[in-house]
Parts: C-alpha cells; structure tokens; sequence
C-alpha cells in the first residue's frame, strides 16, 4: 500500500479551487439516496451533520454524550482564528498559514495549511449568521483578540466561552435538521467497532449505554469527529470521556495512525493536588503576560513563597530567555517548568508546581487592573484549590492539552480506509509537531462545513455501492468480535478496578513519553506497557452487568484501548530521533538547551499500520515538502 | 493540607427507569478536603468495586463547570451548596468531618431516570430541534462585519447564551418547569438581530414542545435562578413571555 496524500496540482493559492472544480458533483435528487453515518458530534462533526444534511444527504450521527451540546469542544475557553484582517495590523492567509507551518515545527503538510487559512474566514461568518455572540467593539464590530505564536490579532472570542459558543451553534444548526428528520441523532451510543466491507467503510457497531445492546447502523460513508486521545496520560485537560476508542478500532481494521506521539503539553494549568486527582484544568496562558514565574533557588525550599526574599528566588524563564522571558511557547515553558521541578525546585505538597507570581503587577497597577484582566482565572484558580492568587503566588504546572496525532488523511480529510473520513482533532492533518492557540476550533469547523461537504461528494459519485444489510456476513462479524470483547473484559473479574490501571498508564506516559523523551526511557517503556496490558487482562475488575448502564465497562473498554495506543505513541517517539514542536527528543537540543530538528532524516509523516495485537506494526512514510515556507531553526533568546 | 474527614453518604441508587430506587448508605473515611465532590464519589466507587460491588453511576465530563453534565441533588440543592457553582466544581472543603450528604438525581417527570443519579434530559434537545436556532445553511452568509451589534446587546445576548443546558433549573422548580432554560435561548436569539426573522414562530414552537414534553407552569418561585449554576436571570423569562404574547397578537 503506498501513501498518497493526493495534493492538488497547481500553485498553493489556487489547489483547493481547482480541486473543487475537479471533483465529481452528486447531483441533487441523487444526495438522497446516500446515507453517511456521523461519529461524534462535537465541533467537527456537528459542523458535517448540519453542513451534509442541508445538501439532501441522509445522515445518522452517533454520540457517547446525551446530547452534542456536552462534546469535548465546550470546554475550549480562549478562541478561534480567522485572517480576517479586521484590525488592519497585516494579517492575510498567506500570513495565517505561514505561522501555522512554522508554528507546527515544519511537521504538517503545506496544502492543508493553506486550505485551512483560506476557509477560515468563512467560518467565522457562519457563525456570526447562526447568532454567535461574539465579543464586539463599542462601534458593534467583532472584536479580535492576540494570542500565542502570532504578532497579529487574529483571534475571535466570547468571554472565555468560546468552544461553548461555536459548539453550541453547529449544534443549533444540526437540531435544526434533526427537526426536519434530515438527520437522526442516536445519543449515549458508543462506537465500539468500524465495519468494512468490500475494502469499504460501511458503517459501525455500537453499544446503547443505556441498556447494553450492540447496534448496527449502515451507509455509504463513515465519518469520524470523535475527538483526541489526551486522556492516554490519565491527567489531562480533556473531558473525562475523551477517549480514543472509534480511531484506534478504525485503525485496527486497516486506518493508518499518524504521527502518534506528536502530544502538545500546555504550561499553565492548575498542578495536581492530590492522589485523587481525576483531572487537570487548564488557564489561559494570556497569565503569562502580566505574571513572573519562578520557584526558589534553594532545592526543596518549605518555606511560604512570601518568606523567600527576592534574592533567592530564580526568575528561570527570565534568566535563560531574556528577550522572551516569560513569554516563549508553549513547549519551552513546559518543559523549563519539568527540568526545575526534577532538580528539586519545585513547591507545593507535591514539589510539581512553580509559581506564578503577580506581587509585581499588583504593586505597578493595583489590584482591580489584574482583576479585570484576569479576574475570572484568579476565580477559577480559588474554587479549586481554595487560595487567593492576589495574596500569594499561584502554583501553576504544565498538563497533557491536546493530541496533533491522528488517523492519517489525505487532502480529502479520507484515512487509507476508502469511505472513512476523519475530521477535527481525530485526524492528524494541520498542525504538525505542535499546535498554535486558537487553531483547533478552526480546523474542526473547516473540517466539517467547508471541506467535507465536497470531497464526500466527489468519493461518492466516484463509487459503486452494493447493496449492504446490517444483518450480513461483515456486521454479525463486528457485532460477535464486541461481543466477544466484552465477555472477555467481564470474564477477567480479577481485583483491580479500571481506573487503577489507568493511572499506572499514566505515570509511565507521562514519565517516559512526556514532556521530555530519550531512547532508554522509551525503550524502558516500551517493557512497562505490554506488562502493564497483560496485568490489566489478567486482573481487571469490572462489577455490574454487560447489560446495561454501565461505566466501569465502557471505562474497560476505553482502556483497553489506550494501553495499546500507548505502545504505538512510545513506538513512534523512539522512531522520531529528533526534537521537533512537541516532541523533545533530550538527545537532540541545541547548546542551549532548545529542540533540534533534523530535516534531513525526518521531514516526514509517520503513518502506522496495524499488523496484530503483540506484533510490531508496520511504518509508513509520507514525505513532506516545502515548497512556500523554508524551515528554519526557532530562537528565543 | 488539613486532615482527612470522614464523610456519610445517602445516595439514590436506582437499576433503571422501571424499578424503585432506594437510599443506600455508606461511610466514607480518608476524604481530603482539596478533592472535589466528583473525586470524592471516584473514592467511593473504587471502594464498591474492589468489593464486588455496582459503582454508582453518575453522569459528568469536563469537570469544570461547562459541560452542564453532571447533575446531583446534594442536600435539597441543585448542584449543592454554593452559588454559581456546578457540582464538579464543589470541593471537600465546603464539608466537614463526620457531615452526611444527600445524593440525589434531578427529580422531574420529563427526566426519567436511566440509572442511579443520570438522568435522561433529552426533552430539552426536542426543545432546541423545535426551534431553538437561527435557519441558516452552511455558506453563503454575509460577512460578519456587515451587520453591527451594540456591545450592550451582545452582552446580553451572551449573557444569556451562557447556559449549559444542564436543568437544574427544572429540578430547583417545584413545578418542574424548564422556562429559565427556554427563555435563555428564546432571548438570546431575540435580543440578536440575526434572530429576528424567525421570533415569531421560534417562541411558539419551543414553547408548545416544552408543555408537550410535560414540564411544568412558571409560578414565579425563581427558584431556578437561585439554583442555576451560571446565573441565569429571571429577567430572561419576562423577555420570553414578552416574546411569546407578541407571537400570539400578530
Ligand atoms: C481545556 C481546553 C481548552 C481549549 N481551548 C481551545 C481554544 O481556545 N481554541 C482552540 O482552537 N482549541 C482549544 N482547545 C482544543 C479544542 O477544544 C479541541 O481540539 C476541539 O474542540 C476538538 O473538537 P472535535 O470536534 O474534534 O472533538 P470533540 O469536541 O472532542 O468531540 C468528539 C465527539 O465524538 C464523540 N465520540 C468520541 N468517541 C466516540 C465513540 N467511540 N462513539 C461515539 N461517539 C464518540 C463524542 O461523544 C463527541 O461528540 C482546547 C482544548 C482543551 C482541552
Ligand atoms: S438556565 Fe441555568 S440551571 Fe437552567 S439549564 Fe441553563 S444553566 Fe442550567
Ligand atoms: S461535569 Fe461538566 S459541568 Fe459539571
């Protein structure tokens, strides 16, 4: 099999309209007869179901949540990118793009970039028009914001609400067809198994949570939104529910993964509490503005933050970036606040924390400036972990946020499956090695209003489809594997519940396949994991009946899942002998300690193929060439 | 770091929609004051398995106060305790040693209990397909700078738009009413001008599918905007009403 990426012909400004013009239009009175089957509702996928139903396709969308309105994308506070140039400050889709490459570590593929800045601005109209309340101006103009890895203002908001707002517009926008029976909702149905026939997507297997039975739905094209896999390390700022199960069960009936390890860590997030903790929360990184970080020079210092005079506090980011200070990426931050804490700088109960100072700032501007700028955080940061901010420092510690790895695609957003198509963060497409602020509400929602709706199209009237009944051969094969799956987990009944193997996955992720990652600890991990797997299926405990509610299964089954994934995302790290973006290879840094590329070597997707469990899967590589932004070293000193 | 608390808890363990449910008792010692209410109910579910036992079930997701999944009724209060705070957001530390709490799922009719504390709250996504969007397709809208909006009217509108569908309202109501819920997405949309070629026929149907789905009258408690998480306020319902009267005299 050999990867083909199928990039458009022609100069980068012009591939997406060609395209358009190229593919294969399904005429009108045709749309009805075809039927796509929507995993996952949240951004993405709401954005596709809406968008594909007003065409005239019939559409049945599924969803582990109640409703769409709970996906993942709710929680996203910061914004949405579009070059809409509004305030006058240079921005194009050249520039948007530009960054986007740049800020992706030169790991991303150039024509999707482009199709991505140039669609976004559409995105953003749309929502407008659905009554999205965007911030305004007092002239009644739409506010921007600037945000991280840009020198222009190009972010739009609602309060710190805004993935709740663009969710709960496409949301809108697919009841609104479900209210005209255009699509069929399913909620509190989890994918459990992809069902491919005749080399096609066809259609899933999923399990009603509600009363256990496994459920076959069919149709023409299968459809992917269904979010990161974050929650692999256990702690992370997802959702609870964030799980990799519908794209790692794709992946073992033939979709390959793509760049697996590629994870993005977020520097400011509330630190870990206690042993109980279940997840982590994230804050704004606009902290990093008005806010100093440090811990005390001496190592395991237990003194209260306001007894340690100025002297004996070290201001690392300061010291070690002194044009940047407290401002570089996000990948830099994280990783300076790992390497203070290993050496025993670090404070609070559990030692993983640095502080984030605001005295100074309070001291120059008083107290009411840092409140209106920041006071929902400081709120944020009390409910949790009942201190005041304004009085002491905070503690702040880097997270899990956000997973750049995926299903790979092709331009057309299809995985190697034919019919299987990945949108939102479930792919792996736009953002290379790391991720910019603001960029992943743009990509779902480019995803699933202004590019699905034409290469679906164009693969549909491209294709013959036979005639598929949820009763024949490739169904009641899925069906009696998750059946078969789930007796299994059942049948373990060791002593140990789910949720103690998922943290003892945890730690050995974010240890070994972390913030920082060298050969022997990935190798170390690479004889944890499988060990860790057999004892899940030796020992697992899993009370209450198959059949029905039941979230210690669905949590087994999650799992299940991770603990393979995991071995893949390791496997990946190892291959990749070389810092980019996210991923810090400690054996490639730069005399100063920065991530070192090697172009050379590695200017390249990776894209697994499943071979069997226990068996080491195949590598693919996609080449990526640039042909418009030329890579270059980043700097911040 | 304070102590650990030893905590009592009653909690409404029901095995499906059809059967009775019961309060089930348990005694909880080692809670930490910095784990929130969720943690705490992940502690005592690690308890019931390890001992052969059903966890109970209980929906949440994000955790942070967004999602408007979670939906406990914890001593008598909707979401507990404090105000303008969901139940995930509740930690320990509102408690105190030897305290017993009373777990109970959102109780109204058109929230039928699926099992233990989740309920099923799809009645409102009927009510947000009846009406409760702008009909817009996909393309061909104007630029988004072309229809300007008083910041004053986008607060609002935002203000509104705040809601997480999460229906403590409805179960704060003695009437079980979901009109806070309703009037947050009829007045936002109305207070937009984006809404206004449709207010007419958007107030009437959410209004008509919300009675069709048996939630009950407004009497005018504004229970629901004590209880509701994002403080929603009251004054949204007199905007719906006023919505509502104007549909029906034009
Ligand atoms: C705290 C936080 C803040 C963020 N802030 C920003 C920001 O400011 N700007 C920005 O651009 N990005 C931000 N992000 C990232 C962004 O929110 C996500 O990447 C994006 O929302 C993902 O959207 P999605 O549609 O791909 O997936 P999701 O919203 O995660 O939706 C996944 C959907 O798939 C369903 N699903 C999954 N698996 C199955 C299955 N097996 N069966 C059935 N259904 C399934 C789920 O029910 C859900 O409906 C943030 C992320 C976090 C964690
Ligand atoms: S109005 Fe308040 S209580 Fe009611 S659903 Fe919305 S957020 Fe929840
Ligand atoms: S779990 Fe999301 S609001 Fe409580």
């Amino acid at each position: 099999m050999t990867l083909d990426p199928k990039i458009p012909a022609g100069p980068i400004e012009q591939k997406w309209d060609n395209h358009r013009f190229a593919m294969k239009l399904v005429n009108p009175a045709n749309k009805r007869k075809y039927h796509i089957i929507v995993v996952g509702t949240g951004l993405a996928g709401a954005s596709a179901a809406a968008s594909l139903a007003e065409l005239g396709y019939r559409v049945t969308a599924l969803s582990y949540h109640e409703s769409p309105r709970r996906a993942h994308s709710i929680s996203a506070q910061g914004g949405i990118n579009a070059p809409k140039n509004y305030p006058n400050d240079g921005d194009s889709v050249y520039r948007l793009f530009y960054d986007t490459v740049k800020g992706g570590d030169y790991r991303a593929r150039e024509a999707n970039v482009y199709r991505l800045s140039q669609v976004s601005n559409a995105i953003i109209d749309q929502c407008v028009a659905q009554g999205v309340p965007f911030a305004r101006e007092y002239g009644g103009l739409l506010d921007n914001r600037s945000f991280g890895g840009a020198q222009v203002s190009r972010t739009f908001y609602a309060r710190g609400q805004t993935g709740q707002q663009l969710l709960l517009g496409a949301y809108s926008a697919m009841m609104r067809q479900v209210g005209l029976g255009t699509v069929k909702f399913y909620e509190r149905r989890e994918m459990l198994d992809l069902v491919v026939a005749d080399g096609k997507a066809r259609g899933v297997i999923a399990r009603n949570m509600v009363d256990g039975r496994l459920e076959s739905y069919e149709g023409d094209a299968v459809i992917l939104a269904t979010g990161g896999y974050g929650n692999v390390f256990f702690l992370s700022t997802n959702a609870k529910m964030c799980n990799a199960t519908a794209t790692w069960r794709a992946h073992k009936r033939g979709a390959f993964f793509g760049n697996p390890c590629f994870t993005q860590i977020h520097p400011t997030c509330i630190p870990v509490a206690s042993e109980h903790q279940s997840k982590l929360t994230l804050m704004s990184e606009s902290l990093r503005n008005d806010g100093r970080i440090w811990v005390p020079k001496a190592k395991a210092d237990k003194r209260a933050p306001n007894q340690i005079p100025e002297e004996e506090r070290d201001y690392y980011l300061e010291r070690l970036y002194p044009s940047f200070g407290n401002l570089v990426p996000r990948d830099v931050a994280s990783r300076r606040a790992k390497e203070m804490c290993d050496k025993g700088h670090g404070v609070g109960t559990t030692g993983l924390a640095v502080y984030l100072d605001f005295s100074e700032t309070i001291k120059r501007n008083g107290q009411a400036w840092v409140a209106e700028k920041y006071g929902n955080l400081f709120d944020m940061y009390k409910q949790i972990t009942g201190e005041d901010g304004y009085e002491s420092p905070m503690r702040i510690y880097p997270a899990v946020h956000y997973t750049m790895g995926g299903l790979w695609v092709d331009y057309n957003l299809m995985g190697t499956i034919p019919g299987l198509f990945v949108l939102g963060e479930a792919n792996f497409s736009d953002h290379g090695a790391n991720r910019l602020g603001a960029s992943a509400l743009m990509q779902g929602l480019a995803d699933g209003y202004f590019i699905i709706p034409y290469t679906i199209g164009d693969y549909l009237a491209s294709n013959k489809f036979q005639k598929i009944d949820a009763a024949g051969p490739a169904f009641k094969e899925a069906e009696a594997s998750v059946a078969d799956l789930t007796k299994k987990l059942i049948a373990v009944r060791g002593k140990t519940p789910v949720d103690v193997f998922h943290k003892e996955l945890g730690r050995i992720m974010w240890e070994y396949c972390g913030m920082g990652r060298n050969a022997a600890g990935l190798k170390k991990a690479l004889e944890l994991i499988p060990a860790l797997r057999e004892r899940f299926w030796e020992d697992v405990l899993i009370t209450g009946s198959p059949d029905s509610f039941n979230q210690e299964l669905e949590k087994a089954h999650r799992l299940a899942d991770f603990l393979e994934l995991a071995e893949l995302m390791v496997r990946d790290a190892l291959l990749r002998d070389e810092s980019c973006g996210g991923h810090f290879r400690e054996e490639h840094q730069t005399e100063e300690g920065e991530a070192k590329r090697n172009d050379a070597k590695f200017s390249f997707v990776a894209a697994w193929e499943f071979a069997g469990t226990n068996r080491t899967p195949k590598l693919h590589k996609e080449p990526l060439k640039f042909d418009y932004v030329k890579p270059s070293q980043r700097s911040y000193k | 770091m304070s102590g650990t608390m030893t905590i009592t808890l009653n909690v409404w363990r029901q095995s499906d929609r059809n059967s009775k449910g019961r309060f089930a008792r348990y005694t909880l010692p080692n809670v930490s004051p910095d784990m929130s209410f969720l943690e705490m109910l992940d502690l005592l579910n690690l308890d019931l398995v390890r001992k052969g036992e059903e966890a109970i079930a209980f929906d949440h997701d994000c955790r942070e106060g967004i999602c408007g999944t979670c939906s406990l009724y914890i001593n008598g209060r909707a979401h507990g305790p404090l105000r303008g705070v969901t139940a995930c957001q509740l930690h320990m530390r509102t408690f105190h040693d030897g305290d017993s709490i009373t777990i109970e799922p959102w109780r109204a009719k058109p929230f039928p209990v699926i099992k233990d504390l989740v309920v099923d709250r799809s009645a409102f996504d009927r009510i947000m397909a009846a009406g409760g969007f702008v009909s817009v397709r996909t393309g061909g809208v104007p630029d988004a700078n072309t229809i300007p909006i008083p910041k004053p009217v986008a607060e609002e509108a935002m203000d509104a738009a705040a809601c997480i569908g999460c229906g403590a309202c409805v179960a704060a109501c003695k009437n079980g009413s979901a009109m806070l819920f309703v009037a947050a997405k009829v007045s936002q949309l109305a207070l937009l001008p984006q809404g206004h070629a449709e207010r007419q026929q958007r107030v009437e149907a959410m209004v008509a599918r919300m009675d069709a789905e048996g939630f009950g009258a407004c009497s005018n408690t504004y229970a629901c905007e004590a209880e509701c998480p994002k403080k929603i306020s009251v004054t949204h319902i007199a905007r719906l009403n006023s919505e509502y009267l104007r549909a029906k005299l034009i």
